[in-house]
């Protein structure tokens, strides 16, 4: 199944997640990850949900979408068309003798030590999927004690902008 | 900027006008496709101008109800839905009390069924509201558009199990088309214009309102009408242009050309349009269980209702056909079968209102969204135009083949061996005896798919069932709500002995409303679809099909004490010869809702049928006997 990258412009009215979360159970589509969000329009909210689909399936759940009444907006972000970023907090045990060795690899993906204690230290990373997948592989001969992860956000690249056409035409 | 594409842009209707332009799809459908009659009011109801004024919130309830046109509710009252029944008893509509709150909501769906209008429920929180639940789902699986009102415990207490809580919203989000919390009193006025649009427009459905105690008691201002405000929510009336020229152009070269229609064409009122096109193309028609006479059935191009209990030829020409010009209907699996197998060798126009139809099961070659009631009209100028240039099809041959299926494999019964009366004979007797101005309403199972199958229909609005949910107990109420929409008409509930043990004690509504439906209970002593498959596929084996209320049983309930204990005329019915003169003095009695019990044999079977899990080819006419298909021409 390939997996695509759906922006999803919704009303920020109680209970839209739970409307767009228990659509995705009930028809079976498997969601990867989903992140919500305020934006720049006040009572509108951005979900970027990543979905494993394939073709005749993806339309289906673009169409479903589209029926909720609070979703007003789906565009489809292609990986060349949008930037698309993870973020990522991990706890990697270090002692005086790894945190060395720990802190270089962080270097090394442009992640940032944000806490450090005797045994242990917490990176926080930013990244494309698949850098992220990287480093943890990189830190887990450390020791990985917690992984904290947020869902793909996603925008499109230039400079116009979904909600303002949406608001545009509303 | 983005260089996002929007969504599958040939089908669905773009949420924004202003979505990414698509220059390489140009079949989106345009601004100008947006629904044309949201242009005037979204808000139903005459539109009178109330100046502010300041009332309670349950009030305004009320007065939204007034102001939007509803004339008739149904419902129940309760703890937290009490403020509004108070107003309520000085309104001029005409609420009727229900028995039960299931009764509430099939009664409104009947209403609308009828009507064409949205029907009205009310009840209270918690098991109230979950009453409510079963008619909810089976008004979304059938597009019925109804708005329930459910009162909500006070907005302070919501999520603290308070007494009689229970989050219907939530139990409810699957099976409605939208659904509103209110806990503020001055949202009152536009959300109950937005959930009568939702529930009118597009894809009809279920619009459920909760109201919290608190804000049915506060005080607002009201003003009329309100302006409804759904961004999101722009339903596509006009089918694409290019589309429907399409169509036109495998219309025109078809040979084997089938109009597939379903509920749609009913729900969009569209049978003559519907009748303009198929005699301009020639082509045989179906109609689905939720479109019984939408098309009339005493035209020759009518070749009968497809699917699992199908006719040899409906099902027959669905499965030979190399063009479906499917209209409002969704290729339900009680319509396809086996889906892969169905109709293999079938191009497919599929014209439907709700994008999300179009190649869910079936993938279409010409997705049309839009309403069938402009859809068909341009589709029939643009096959008009396409005949004058390349000439009207020869059907000829398709027409022997299928005239010579109708002949050979007419739809029937046998009477059964143990000498009781057929059950089909007794409907197709009410049929006959009342014709097709009266309104027949069916619970589930065989009797219900015999009312589809011996009943003629010839009128959109003559049949109600419960077609998607399939839900056992929809007759009684639904005749009653029936009834209300359509006075005048003779309304039957052709229901079950399993059927009207679960909602009869609606007929206490009916006898003290003066509401007179008149109910043939089919009483085969069982559950009888389910004791058919048994026979089928389980040997014979008789689990829990049993129900005693046919012959030589203990017979309880006793159907004729049940009737008179509700102040229903009622009548028992046992022998052939006494068919037609039960009917008969039913027919005569127009003053009170009168019940007839007609005990039949619990042995007939429904027949043409389908197996469930094979083809549409394997279609029996009778146990194990499938008709030969080398006849083919």
């Amino acid at each position: 199944m390939s997996r695509h990258t759906l922006s999803v412009l919704v009303e920020d009215k109680p209970g839209v997640l739970t409307r767009v979360a228990s659509l995705f159970a009930r028809r079976a589509f498997n969601i990867n990850s989903l992140a919500v969000g305020p934006t720049e329009v006040p009572g509108m909210s951005r979900m970027t949900v990543v979905v494993d689909a394939d073709g005749d399936l993806i339309e289906q759940v673009t169409k479903q979408l589209n029926k909720l009444v609070n979703v007003i907006k789906i565009v489809e972000l292609t990986s060349e068309s949008s930037v698309q970023r993870d973020h990522i907090l991990v706890k990697v045990r270090a002692d005086a003798a790894t945190r060395l060795q720990v802190t270089h690899a962080a270097d090394l993906f442009r992640a940032s030590v944000v806490d450090v204690s005797t045994d242990s230290v917490v990176i926080e990373a930013t990244g494309h999927p698949e850098k992220l997948t990287a480093l943890l592989s990189v830190l887990e001969p450390f020791g990985i004690r917690e992984i904290v992860q947020s869902g793909t956000l996603a925008v499109g690249r230039g400079s116009r902008s979904m909600s303002d056409r949406a608001l545009r035409s509303a | 900027m983005s260089k996002g594409s929007p969504i599958s842009p040939s089908l669905m209707a773009t949420k924004s006008a202003g979505a990414p332009k698509a220059p390489e799809r140009v079949d989106r459908p345009t601004e100008a496709g947006v629904d044309t009659a949201a242009a005037a009011s979204p808000v139903l109801g005459p539109n009178n101008v109330v100046p502010p004024t300041v009332m309670t919130g349950s009030e305004a309830i009320v007065r939204s109800l007034e102001e939007l046109g509803v004339d008739d509710i149904f419902g129940l009252p309760g703890g937290a839905i009490l403020p509004t029944y108070d107003p309520l008893m000085a309104s001029g509509m005409n609420h009727v009390l229900v028995r039960h709150e299931q009764g509430a909501g099939h009664a409104a769906q009947g209403y609308a069924m009828v009507t064409g209008r949205v029907g009205v429920c009310i009840a209270t929180s918690g098991p109230g509201a979950t009453n409510l639940v079963t008619a909810i789902m089976d008004a979304h699986m059938d597009s019925v558009p109804m708005v329930a009102i459910t009162g909500q415990v006070s907005s302070g207490v919501i999520g603290t199990d308070a007494f009689q809580e229970a989050d219907i919203v939530g139990i409810t989000m699957p099976i409605t088309k939208h659904s509103f919390l209110v806990t503020d009193p001055n949202e009152i006025p536009h959300v109950m214009a937005a959930a009568f649009h939702l529930a009118s427009s597009g894809r009809p459905g279920p619009v459920l309102v909760d109201v919290a105690k608190d804000a049915q008691q506060g005080k607002m201002t009201f003003s009329w009408p309100p302006k409804i405000d759904l961004p999101g929510y722009r339903p596509v009336v006009r089918g694409h242009n290019k589309q429907v020229r399409e169509a036109a152009r495998l219309i025109a070269a078809a040979s084997k050309p089938v109009l597939y229609v379903g509920g749609g064409v009913i729900k969009a009122h569209a049978s003559a349009e519907l009748l303009e096109l198929a005699e301009l193309t020639g082509a045989p028609v179906v109609t689905t269980l939720m479109a019984r006479g939408v098309f009339p059935d005493s035209h020759p191009q009518h070749v009968g209702m497809p699917g699992m209990h199908g006719t040899v030829s409906a099902v027959t020409a669905l499965q030979q056909s190399d063009l479906l010009i499917t209209l409002g209907a969704r290729f339900d699996d009680r319509v396809t079968g086996i889906l892969k197998t169905f109709a293999p060798n079938a191009k497919v126009i599929h014209a439907d209102i709700d994008p999300a139809e179009i190649s869910k099961n079936r993938t279409a070659d010409v997705p049309i969204v839009g309403s069938v009631k402009e859809i068909i009209p341009e589709l029939t100028e643009a096959v008009r135009t396409q005949f004058e240039a390349s000439g009207t099809p020869d059907l000829d041959s398709w027409w022997a083949f299928l005239n010579n299926l109708r002949d050979t494999y007419p739809l029937g019964w046998t009477e059964p061996e143990d000498g009781l009366v057929a059950p089909q004979r007794v409907i197709e007797r009410i049929g006959a005896l009342t014709g097709p101005e009266g309104i027949y309403v069916a619970g589930v199972g065989q009797h219900q798919m015999w009312a589809a199958q011996f009943i003629k229909y010839e009128r959109p609005h003559q049949w109600l069932n419960s077609g998607g949910a399939g839900t056992m107990g929809y007759a009684v109420p639904a005749a009653m709500g029936a009834k209300v929409g359509e006075p005048d008409r003779v309304v039957w509930a052709i229901d079950g002995d399993g059927c009207f043990q679960m909602t009869n004690q609606e007929l206490a509504t009916c006898a003290i409303n003066k509401i007179p439906i008149k109910v043939a209970v089919i009483n085969n002593s069982s559950l009888g679809m389910v004791r058919q498959w048994q026979t089928l596929f389980y040997e014979g084996r008789y689990s829990n099909t049993d129900l005693n209320t046919g012959h030589d049983t203990v017979r309880i309930p006793d159907f004729v004490k049940l009737g008179e204990a509700y102040g229903c005329a009622s009548f028992r019915c046992e022998r052939v010869e006494d068919i037609d003169a039960t009917i008969q003095k039913a027919l005569e009695i127009n003053d009170r809702p009168v019940v007839i019990d007609f005990v039949v044999s619990p042995n007939s079977m429904v027949w043409p049928m389908v197996p469930a899990g094979v083809s549409n080819d394997q279609i029996q006419v009778a146990r194990n006997l499938t008709p030969e298909w080398e006849e083919e021409d």
